[in-house]
Formats: C-alpha cells, structure tokens, sequence
C-alpha cells in the first residue's frame, strides 16, 4: 500500500465518522453515536447467536438439570451422554439406532450429487458464455428458469418416475433429483464467471488448432478455483440441509440427516429429551456449519463478483 | 468428423437442456394436467375442467394458508431488508472486528431449516423456553407463548425466518455498498454532505439491482418454505401456520388427493412466476456492458 492511498483511506475515515471536525461538542456527539453503533450491532450479534448457544448449552445439561434451571444458564454439569444418545442410539420412528446411519445417508447423497452437478454446471456454463450458438440464450433463460420452480409443482410426477425408474427410496434416486435440479444454479454460476473471461483467448486458441475440451481443460479450468468453491459450497448447503426431497423420496434405508432430526424430535415414545434433539440439530448441522467456517468468506467474495452483478 | 468438431458445445449442452425439458418443463405440464383432472389417490388423466381449482379455493384450509403466506411473505421479506440494510450500513462505517460480526450475522444461513426450526421450538417453548427463562429473572407476569396461539403462531415462523435470512441479505447488500464508486463519495464529503444524505441520495439509490436481488431470494424463500413450518409448528396449532408448500405436501403425501396437491402447487407456480418473470426479463435483456 502507498503512503497516499493510506493517507486517502485516513482522510475518508475521518470524514466519514466525523463530517465536521473542529467543534469539541460535535465531537463528542460523535463518540456518543459511534458508542451507540456498537451497541447495536453488538445486540444484533446477541440475537445471532442466542439459538446456538441455547442448543450448545442445552445439549451438555443433563433433563432434571433442563427442568429446574432456566433456558439460558450456563450447565451447572456438563455431560456428553446426550451427544452419545444422538448419535447412536436416539429413536427415529421405530428405528432406534441414532442419527448416524442417516448422516452417512447424506454424505453418501450429498458429495456424489454436488461433484456431478458441478462438473455439468462447468461445462454448460463454459458453453453458454464463450460458445455461444444461435439460440443460446433462450436454452439459458430456460435453464435459469429452472432455478426458480417451487418443487412442490415436480413432486408428484417426480415420485412417479422414480418408481418407473427403479430409484423409488433409493440414495441415487435422491443423487439424481439433487443433480436435475442443481443444474440450474452451477450453469448461472459458472455462466457469470466465464464471461468474465475474455472472448479473444478463446479465438487465440482456436487459430492455434486446440479443440473445445483442449481449451477447456487447459485455459478455463486453471482459472476455475473461486467459482468451483462457490457452486460447491452452495450445492453441499442445499443438497445437505434439503428436507423436502429427502422426506418425499427417501425410503426406511435411505433417510438424509435432515428428516431423521425431524423424526427424532418429533418422536413421542417414551420421555421429551430436549437434550438429545439439541445434540441432534447440532450433528446435522456440523457439517455445513464447518464448511461455513472455513470456506464462507470464499464464497461470498465469489458469489458477489458473480450472481449479484448479474 | 468436422461435423463432430463444430458441434461439441450444442452436444455437450444437449444433455442438461433434454433433463431440464423432461424434469421441469414436462412435469409441470403433467402437475398442470392433473390439476384439471378428478385425480384422488391414483393419477387419472381424463380431463374434467377446473373443479379442482373450485374445491381449493372453497377449502378453508387453503384459504389460511394463502393469508399465512401473505403475512408471512410480507413480513419476512420487509423485516429482513430493513434488518439487512441497516446492519449493513451500519457494518461500513468502519468497524472493529468487522469480520467477526460479518460471520456471526451469517452462519445461521448454512444451517438447515430443519435445525432452524427445531432450536426456535425449543427456545419458544412456552414450558421451558425463554417465557420460563424470564419469569425466573423476576418477571412473573411474562408470557411469551405465540408457539401455542392459533392467531400469533405465524409470526414464530417469522422471527426464525427473519433470524436465518437477514444475515445473508446484510452480506448483499454490505457488498453492494462496497461496490459503490468511492470517487463520487468522496467527493460529496468534500462538499460537505452529511454522511445520511449521502447514503439516501447517492448510495442507496445506485443499489437498485441488489434490492431487487435480495427481493427475488426471499420472497422465493417465503414461497418455498416448507421445512420451517414442519419443523417449528408442523402448521400448527390446528392448520394455523399452514403455508401452500405445507397444504400440497399434506394433500399430496397423506390425504392421498393428487388433484389438490397438483392445483395447489400449480397456484404456488404462478405466484413465483408474477415475481420472477420480471427478474429473469431483467436479467437477460442484452446490456450495453456486454
């Protein structure tokens, strides 16, 4: 950094937080709202973070500590037999085995699922932003329309063709819904990145003989790393926390995470463990909570630099 | 073999454009179709005029969850563009710890609404939740117990959606603002604008798209939540917070009548066209940029 974008970034603090300097009570005032600033967004933070809290917290008390404490306290003894419960041994239905069968159902769903739609996103969109053919752009429109459908409108005939295909309650009948209907957001994702890339590279490549894969694979695919993270990211948070395919197609064998929760906090048989159905929502949760954490911030910076400007 | 070389994109293409005509141009045809049939548990497909369509707008059931969708769509769609403007802003006047508000505002969007759901029934229990919580801080006359009222349900439904969804909006619109060409900023301090009026007449108005952006990602959250209200209410009490999502899927899967199910979604069909026909118009018109 320069010393005058320094000086530039010092100047438009200032006027910014301070429009008129020089008057101590304006000054003041200034600190006053400034103090008020963080006070709100200190709130916000509170509210943000009051639900994980409450789950965390509640997930290490043991019922008779739930009963008698309040919501909000700390846990007086913390015990990890509800996370034991959880995953191992919680009532789903009938099926008392915890949620991790159902996880691996998810993992089993969601990585096939994400990888596949991905990989066609990638080249559709490749396709729609530097092959452009006569027509292109109604198939684009046509694709991006399907991003927008409620499912409830493909949920019946899709029950239907699931049972003629043989894939009724099955994980890769789930793979296929997820990657049919992903399709739509990879190809706009991908679309918007590559046409940021210009035309004449591509022309360069051609004159020099390189064919459409050969071009893909040697010029598109190096460059690819922030997009893929954004459709991956995406796909994995939609694919993982899906509820409505999962519940509507799924099987006793082939339940995502997501329904099994629902199952486990809705079961009525013997006594309302609030303990294990936190610990539960937590466990479902993890995963996408992680690849939040660790990858979020990739996601946002390339999702505004793609979707958002359009 | 030139013929092949020429027509790699289309064949590359022709796949995704077979399934997307098949899976959502098709069956939305088939649902369309349906929803004009006498269909109960098993699809019939003689035609029989809009009867369906008769019987759902007679239902009084359909009739709540049309108003809850209103209410609710309206209430979390202006609720969490106000929240998400506001800390937005708020997040640009050069914060400390930015980056840690930013992550805490956000992470409720990567849960799952199930888990959304299933941590706000608990909190709003009114047996043990936050009610219990507050009494036990010496306010004995408090009640917080809208989980369990018939007429204050819906707005439960509000609040976890508001709570998932403002944090995402707050990222949109933080990135409009920071797009905003600093130039034309700067030199409106120069002259001595304050700091408001430069965001209402110069800032705001130039993130127009982004509003729009933000507009067309909740209102199509609103119209498909589905696993909110199965999860916090299950659409209840009675079918109290019952939305279109939760109607169709309770028609479709366990009162065995294909016909409502089929003109239910159709209706959620062309709400979500009214809102996004415009969008998608707007998005593809050639732009001078291009």
């Amino acid at each position: 950094m320069t010393s005058r974008t320094v000086l530039t970034k010092r100047l438009s603090r200032d006027t910014l937080t301070t429009p008129q300097t020089g008057s101590v009570a304006k000054g003041r005032r200034n600190t006053m709202l400034r103090w008020g600033l963080y006070a709100i967004l200190i709130l916000f933070a509170l509210f943000y973070l009051m639900p994980l809290f409450v789950m965390l917290t509640t997930s290490l008390k043991s019922l008779e500590e739930i009963r008698t404490g309040s919501l909000l306290a700390l846990p007086r003894e913390i015990t990890f037999a509800p996370w034991a419960e959880a995953w191992s041994s919680a009532c789903a239905g009938t099926q008392c085995e915890g949620l991790r069968p159902f996880f691996w159902n998810s993992v089993l769903m969601a990585v096939p699922a994400v990888a596949i739609s991905t990989v066609i996103g990638a080249l559709n969109g490749y396709v729609f932003a530097q092959w452009r053919f006569p027509g292109a752009n109604l198939f684009f429109a046509a694709i991006l329309f399907g991003c927008f459908i409620p499912f409830q409108v493909v949920l019946l005939p899709m029950a239907q063709m699931l049972g003629l295909m043989g894939l009724a309650g099955t994980i890769p009948g789930l793979i296929f819904v997820h990657v049919i209907y992903g399709i739509g957001f990879t190809t706009l994702f991908f679309r918007n990145y590559y046409v940021t890339i210009p035309q004449e590279l591509v022309r360069a490549a051609k004159v020099d003989g390189a064919g459409f894969f050969r071009i893909f694979f040697s010029i598109f695919l190096p460059l690819s790393l922030p997009i893929i993270t954004v459709s991956v990211i995406w796909q994995f948070t939609q694919i993982w926390n899906d509820f409505l395919f999962g519940v509507s197609f799924s099987g006793p064998g082939s339940q995502p995470v997501t329904v099994a929760l629902n199952n486990i906090v809705n079961s009525t048989t013997g006594v309302k463990a609030y303990n294990v159905d936190m610990a539960s929502a937590i466990i479902a949760a993890l995963p996408t909570l992680l690849v939040y954490v660790v990858a979020g911030k990739y996601f946002i910076r390339g999702l505004t630099a793609g979707s958002v400007k359009g | 073999m030139e013929w092949l070389d020429r027509n790699v994109p289309k064949l590359v293409l022709a796949p995704s454009c077979v399934a997307i005509l098949v899976f959502v141009y098709g069956f939305i045809a088939w649902t369309a179709w349906i929803s004009f049939t006498k269909s109960r548990l098993m699809p019939r497909y003689e035609l029989d005029g809009i009867g369906q369509y008769e019987r759902l707008f007679a239902a009084p059931r359909w009739d709540v969850a049309m108003n809850n969708l209103f209410i609710f769509g309206g209430l979390f769609i202006v609720i969490s563009m106000v929240i998400g403007l506001a800390l937005a802003i708020f997040l640009d006047q050069k914060i400390r710890a930015e980056g840690v508000l930013r992550t805490i505002y956000l992470y409720p969007m990567a849960l799952s609404l199930i888990v959304t759901g299933t941590a706000w029934k608990w909190i709003l229990n009114p047996g043990l939740g936050i009610q219990e919580a507050v009494r036990g801080w010496g306010f004995e006359g408090f009640t917080f117990d809208w989980l369990i009222r018939p007429e204050m349900a819906i707005y439960t439904i509000v609040l976890a959606a508001v709570w998932q969804a403002s944090g995402f909006v707050m990222a949109l619109f933080l990135a409009g603002l920071r797009s905003v060409d600093t130039e034309i900023i700067r030199a409106a301090q120069v002259d001595g604008i304050p700091t408001h009026r430069i965001y209402s007449a110069i800032i705001i108005p130039t993130m127009a798209p982004i509003f729009l952006s933000a507009f067309i990602v909740l209102a199509h959250l609103a119209i498909k939540a589905f696993d909110l209200v199965i999860a916090l209410t299950g659409g209840g009490p009675g079918y109290a917070t019952d939305l279109p999502a939760t109607y169709m899927y309770a028609m479709a899967f366990s009162r065995g009548d294909l016909g409502q199910a089929a003109s239910s979604a159709m209706i959620m069909m062309l709400v979500i066209f009214a809102i996004v026909v415009p969008y998608l118009y707007s998005e593809l018109r050639p732009r001078r940029d291009q």
